[in-house]
């Protein structure tokens, strides 16, 4: 089984002044294989760093974190991750971004080919394999990194607030996208956001994080993202429970604000 | 005829766009207020006028539609430059062109001279009083001389004479000069002036000479005078007015002065009297009459000068007209242009200069300016291979035998190779001053960019990479290259290794400093992309590091081309013996104007290619620029 297990994380930045900031603290859970996490939580609080050392982008001060049974220990495809900005290359076009994990592996172009075509379908970018990403839209961009990220076929899939820069509508269309991905491929993803609303929607499993030091402070577990399957998201979001839970963790998030702001009064 | 020909379009074309810019107004909605930039927008029409203006202007300062619309006038000019000239001494007797009469002004300067010499004198404490005594009674004695050269009593028949002569002369002249008949030529003067004009070349053919044997009849007429008048002035200048009172005067100035320095050594006093010779010579030799001798000379120099500014007529106009901030002048036999005429080339001159250049047969110092030659391919093959390849081969070379041949081996026919001494067929290679230029800005640049780039994204990634090699760089990058010219040249030789290494130190700085720019530039978000898509170290740098500098690489070498440039032209002017800047530092050592502006022109306009390919190669391969 391929589950993600964290035991006992912690984060501590040094700075050369010798000044520390303790971004996570005793951060531990487990992700079941299939499992959809958003994470939400004020400025500050250490989600983007979880996702950095779920990644392997950095090495935790102290505590272990592992995929399946090996530890996290660097970067590695098994784990693939979608940006905000989409981090697209733009000297590449649309095929070539998308089948760029391919190639590195210098696998069989005619079999990239294939997949790079089943892949635009799915994220709906068909026809437009040759585009260069420069041209695309922010919606269209994010698509294209959906894509590249899913070709590999990873075990997690790390999205750090993937739909932060989008506008209203484009980004209900990937909030289904993201849904219908999830349900048809049955990957384990974790998703950062700032947006209360997403957390709810796309969360199996939301976990609210309190800052300084980083921390789970809250954790639920939210039947909507099962019924964003089969209903509209619209109607979701004015079913009465949607609004309570949301409404209670914006009051915890609000709380938590003016707690740090007191502090530095 | 051709720049007369442009001459009239171009004031055609300037009147036309004028009409046209004046009509376009009137039909324009326009703004009543100022500052709308959509004003700026099209315009054509007054880029005709604008470089039609310098066309015009150099057409025009250049003396070209002078030539073209009066080609004799320089040879004219030439003939009345030639009087002027032979005029000016004499005119410099007389407050004609001076303030003052010559005697007058060399009365009172000497007179000056005189009493400065004696308050120095009397101030001197290293001389002796009795030299100083005898000092003073020379100058005073020297002065008490000149009235002996003003005085109208002491002036000798024999001078009078002359002077009367010279002005019946020069009076015949004025009268002869404006009639038809004048000149009066001898058959074998006739002929030796019509064998010249067969060998004579145009104006301008040679570079900056005018032809200066007249070709015409009013040419001819001043080239009379202009000798008549010659001769007239060397007579009067042979002439002293050397009475006898002056004469016994100077002669016992000279004694003394003869009878003191020979019991004299070297030292001060020896200085004074030598200085005090001098001033009396030079009172010896100036050309001093009383006031009223020269008076008829004088009447005579001004009616011949009214009457030959008569004569040019039309002339004067031409040379006031078209002949723009100079004119002809004459220098002896000769004659030359003064003025823009001479450093600023005719159009037409300039462009069969070029095209006579551009003649493979002829270019410039023997070496064609573009053009291509058939090489062997061994001698490219010998080139290019190094020849310790036959060294490191198996086996020795071989030794003579006792018969006196040499059994070639293995080893020996490697280095036949590998010298290029083997039979081959020759390939067309480019050849000639501007792809000599070429090449070394190719070479160098491109040696530039092949060590510069991977070292500068290697230092932008790395941090000892950064700090080993920045002393290095950035010690030598500051110092203008040209400053480097002299040292580089010493130790790789004036020709192409020195000036490549020159354009290589140039062009590489600029290529780690755009490539470091490129890779530290880099978004760490698409690094950790690359990573979670499994790409290695260095699948890292070619794939994602290098493209993404590659904006601020090719903006690099655009800088590096016009550095590289600017650099070759001026080495190439300090050493050498092909190249465009070799051409223009020999063309200025000549004072071949229009070689001169040749080679700007082309030397623009291969920095315009270079720097218009560059802008094609950016627009096609970083089409994302600015939109990533």
């Amino acid at each position: 089984m391929s589950d993600l297990v964290s035991q006992k994380v912690n984060m501590i930045f040094k700075s050369l002044k010798g000044d520390t900031v303790h971004a996570l603290k005793d951060i531990t859970f487990t992700l079941k294989k299939g499992e959809l996490l958003t994470v939400l939580g004020p400025s500050g609080c250490g989600k983007t760093t979880l996702l950095n050392i779920a990644a392997g982008f950095l090495r935790p001060t102290s505590g272990s974190i592992t995929l399946g049974n090996s530890e996290i220990n660097g970067p590695g495809v098994e784990r693939g991750m979608v940006f905000q900005q989409g981090a697209l290359f733009e000297w590449l076009t649309v095929n070539e971004n998308v089948n760029f994990g391919l190639r590195m592996k210098k696998e069989d172009p005619i079999q990239t080919a294939k997949k790079v075509d089943e892949w635009l379908d799915i994220v709906g970018l068909k026809g437009f394999g040759n585009t260069p990403t420069y041209q695309l839209s922010g919606g269209m961009q994010q698509r294209v990194a959906l894509a590249r990220c899913l070709i590999n076929d990873p075990d997690l899939i790390l999205m750090d607030e993937p739909l932060g820069a989008l506008d209203a509508l484009t980004r209900e269309k990937m909030q289904s996208l993201v849904l219908k991905i999830w349900k048809e491929t049955g990957k384990t993803i974790i998703l950062i956001t700032h947006s209360v609303e997403e957390a709810l929607l796309l969360g199996e499993r939301v976990y609210v994080m309190a800052p300084r030091p980083g921390r789970i402070h809250k954790e639920y577990k939210l039947p909507f993202a099962s019924m964003g399957l089969k209903e509209d998201l619209r109607e979701i979001k004015n079913n009465k429970d949607f609004v309570s839970k949301r409404e209670e963790i914006l009051t915890m998030i609000w709380d938590m604000e003016e707690e740090i702001m007191g502090k530095e009064i | 005829m051709i720049t007369g020909f442009v001459t009239f379009i171009t004031i055609f074309a300037v009147v036309g766009a004028i009409l046209y810019g004046r009509r376009l107004v009137k039909t324009e909605k326009s703004d009543a207020v100022f500052g709308n930039p959509e004003r700026a927008k099209g315009g054509l029409h007054w880029v005709v006028v604008g470089s039609s203006f310098l066309l015009l202007s150099w057409l025009y300062y250049s003396w070209d539609i002078a030539k073209s619309f009066y080609p004799k006038s320089a040879n004219e000019l030439c003939q009345v430059a030639k009087v002027n000239e032979s005029l000016l001494s004499l005119k410099y007797l007389f407050p004609i062109v001076e303030r003052q009469h010559k005697s007058t002004a060399i009365i009172k300067r000497e007179n000056l001279n005189i009493e400065d010499k004696i308050t120095i004198i009397q101030n001197d404490p290293s001389l002796k009083d009795q030299d100083k005594k005898i000092f003073i009674n020379i100058l005073r004695s020297t002065k008490l001389m000149i009235p002996s050269l003003t005085d109208e009593r002491y002036l000798e028949d024999d001078t009078k004479n002359i002077i009367n002569e010279l002005t019946i002369r020069l009076n015949k002249l004025t009268e002869d000069f404006p009639k038809d008949s004048y000149p009066n030529l001898s058959k074998e003067e006739e002929n030796e002036i019509n064998e010249g004009l067969k060998e004579q070349l145009g104006w301008g053919a040679t570079g900056m000479e005018v032809p200066p044997i007249p070709e015409s009849k009013r040419g001819l007429k001043f080239h009379a005078a202009a000798a008549e008048i010659n001769s007239i002035s060397d007579e009067f200048f042979e002439m002293r007015n050397h009475n006898p009172e002056y004469l016994r005067q100077s002669e016992a100035i000279f004694d003394e002065i003869k009878e003191y320095m020979d019991g004299l050594d070297d030292g001060l006093e020896l200085d004074y009297i030598k200085d005090i010779k001098k001033l009396v010579r030079r009172i010896e030799y100036a050309s001093i009459f009383p006031p009223k001798t020269l008076d008829e000379l004088e009447n005579a120099i001004r009616a011949f000068d009214k009457v030959q500014n008569n004569e040019q007529g039309n002339l004067r106009t031409i040379d006031i007209l078209l002949f723009p901030a100079g004119t002809i002048v004459a220098s002896g036999p000769q004659c030359s242009e003064a003025g823009p005429g001479r450093w600023l080339p005719k159009p037409s001159d300039t462009f069969r200069i070029f095209g006579e250049m551009l003649k493979p047969s002829v270019g410039y110092k023997m070496i064609p300016m573009l053009w291509y030659e058939m090489m062997g391919v061994n001698r490219i093959v010998g080139f290019i291979l190094p020849d310790w390849i036959a060294d490191i081969m198996p086996g020795k070379y071989p030794i003579h035998n006792e018969d006196g041949t040499v059994n070639p081996n293995f080893k020996s026919k490697v280095l036949d190779i590998v010298t290029g001494e083997f039979e081959a067929f020759k390939i067309p290679v480019p050849t000639g001053h501007i792809w000599d230029s070429f090449l070394r800005v190719f070479l160098g640049l491109s040696l530039g960019i092949i060590f510069g780039v991977p070292l500068g994204l290697f230092m932008g990634l790395n941090r000892f990479a950064k700090g080993f090699f920045d002393p290095l760089v950035e010690l030598y990058r500051p110092v203008p290259p040209l400053a480097w010219a002299p040292l580089v040249i010493t130790v790789f030789g004036i020709d192409n290794v020195g000036k490549v290494f020159l354009l290589f130190m140039v062009s590489f700085s600029i290529m780690i400093i755009s490539a470091r720019a490129g890779a530290s530039g880099t978004q760490l978000s698409k690094i950790h992309a690359a990573h979670s898509l499994g790409a290695s170290r260095w699948q890292i740098i070619r794939e994602v590091i290098f493209p993404n500098s590659l904006p601020e690489i090719l903006t690099g070498i655009r800088v590096a081309v016009g550095m590289c440039w600017g650099t070759l032209v001026a080495a190439e002017f300090l050493a050498g013996t092909t190249g465009i800047g070799f051409v223009e530092n020999v063309a200025r050592k000549y004072m071949q104007y229009e070689v001169i502006w040749i080679t700007i022109f082309v030397m623009g306009m291969l920095g315009l290619i270079f720097d218009l390919t560059i802008r094609k190669i950016i627009d096609k391969t970083i089409p994302w620029r600015g939109k990533g």
